[in-house]
């Protein structure tokens, strides 16, 4: 599948109804999610026939993806049951059958729970912002304790440094292979500007 | 939700120490057809609680004839593999519920999505 189709095909994706501000809730635009995606699959080879796990999947445009590009199984995670909901939509009009659906709180995984089960990771976890501080950080910490190969992950280019320092405290080898400008459109009532750009980076974190 | 995804699941109640395999009261089930990637299920294999799988897919009915042990030499036994592929990949719970073996607490399953969320009590 060329990359033009994979976005084409991840356009068609329902997203958030009414995004919670709270859980920061903001869809992975169809032609992030497919650069991403493209990505891992051709250059590193991280996608298809592997076990792959999308950490706050959210309406699961990620999870969709990956099993378009013939994952053996993607497993999406998320703690909104609204937005699993409509995940579970998209499956079902994609007919999608190498995905599965987890309800769950991330932030109270224990110890070694799906200790290197996955072959790889996927996510784009809330930025952290407002009530949200650490939250990045967090999904950083399960997805490393959940992925036997790596994690691939979009965080904001200002915490660039921070995350490289944890990265190298954690024992992980941390790549920059994109940077990207987020465009997030004015979804929340409090948000004045049409639409603000956000500098972010596409991480990969490898597992040694 | 399937059983290989049901093989990674555990119960974090508090105080438990052993909240693994979690039980399945399957209410309504479905046999879905997935493509068959015999390297995929090779590859899962390893990364199973065998006893746990064959017991989940007993508890709901799908055992047929999946053996008690894993065969040696499964990798190129394409038989296996395709009875182990079904019972991963295409038997899915749509509505049930997963019980805590330790605690007896109950993961409610519904739509096919099983809510592993605690209560704050819980945690």
């Amino acid at each position: 599948m060329k990359l033009k189709e994979l976005e084409s095909c991840l356009q068609q994706v329902d997203t958030f109804e009414e995004p919670k501000i709270l859980l920061e809730q903001y869809p992975t635009s169809p032609h992030i999610a497919a650069c991403m995606l493209y990505t891992i699959h051709t250059t590193f080879e991280d996608i298809e026939g592997k076990l792959v796990a999308d950490l706050g999947c959210g309406c699961g445009v990620l999870s969709i993806g990956a099993a378009m590009l013939d994952a053996g199984l993607c497993v999406g995670f998320d703690v909104d049951h609204d937005a699993l909901e409509i995940f579970r939509r998209n499956a079902e009009e994609f007919e999608t059958s190498n995905v599965d659906l987890v309800q769950c709180d991330l932030c109270c995984l224990q110890g070694d729970a799906y200790g290197k089960k996955f072959d790889t990771v996927i996510m784009n976890p809330p930025f952290g912002t407002k009530h949200n501080q650490g939250m990045d950080m967090k999904f950083l910490r399960a997805a490393l304790t959940m992925a036997k190969t790596a994690v691939y992950s979009l965080h904001k280019t200002s915490t660039r440094e921070h995350i490289q320092k944890k990265a190298h405290d954690w024992g992980v080898k941390m790549e920059v292979i994109a940077e990207l400008r987020y465009d997030l459109p004015a979804s929340y009532k409090f948000h004045k500007k049409k639409s603000v750009d956000i500098q972010v980076d596409f991480l990969r974190f490898s597992i040694t | 939700m399937k059983l290989l995804t049901h093989n990674m699941l555990t119960s974090h109640v508090k105080g438990v120490t052993k909240g693994y395999p979690l039980l399945i009261k399957a209410t309504e089930v479905k046999v879905n057809e997935v493509d068959f990637n015999p390297q995929f299920v090779s590859r899962m294999i390893p990364k199973l609680e065998w006893s746990a799988l064959v017991q989940a897919a007993d508890q709901l009915g799908h055992r047929q004839d999946l053996p008690g042990d894993l065969v040696p030499d499964y990798e190129k036994n394409e038989d296996f593999l395709k009875k182990v592929h079904r019972v991963l990949l295409e038997v899915e719970v749509l509505e049930g519920c997963l019980q805590c073996p330790e605690s007896g607490r109950e993961f409610p399953i519904s739509r096919g999505i099983p809510n592993m969320l605690l209560n704050e009590d819980e945690v």
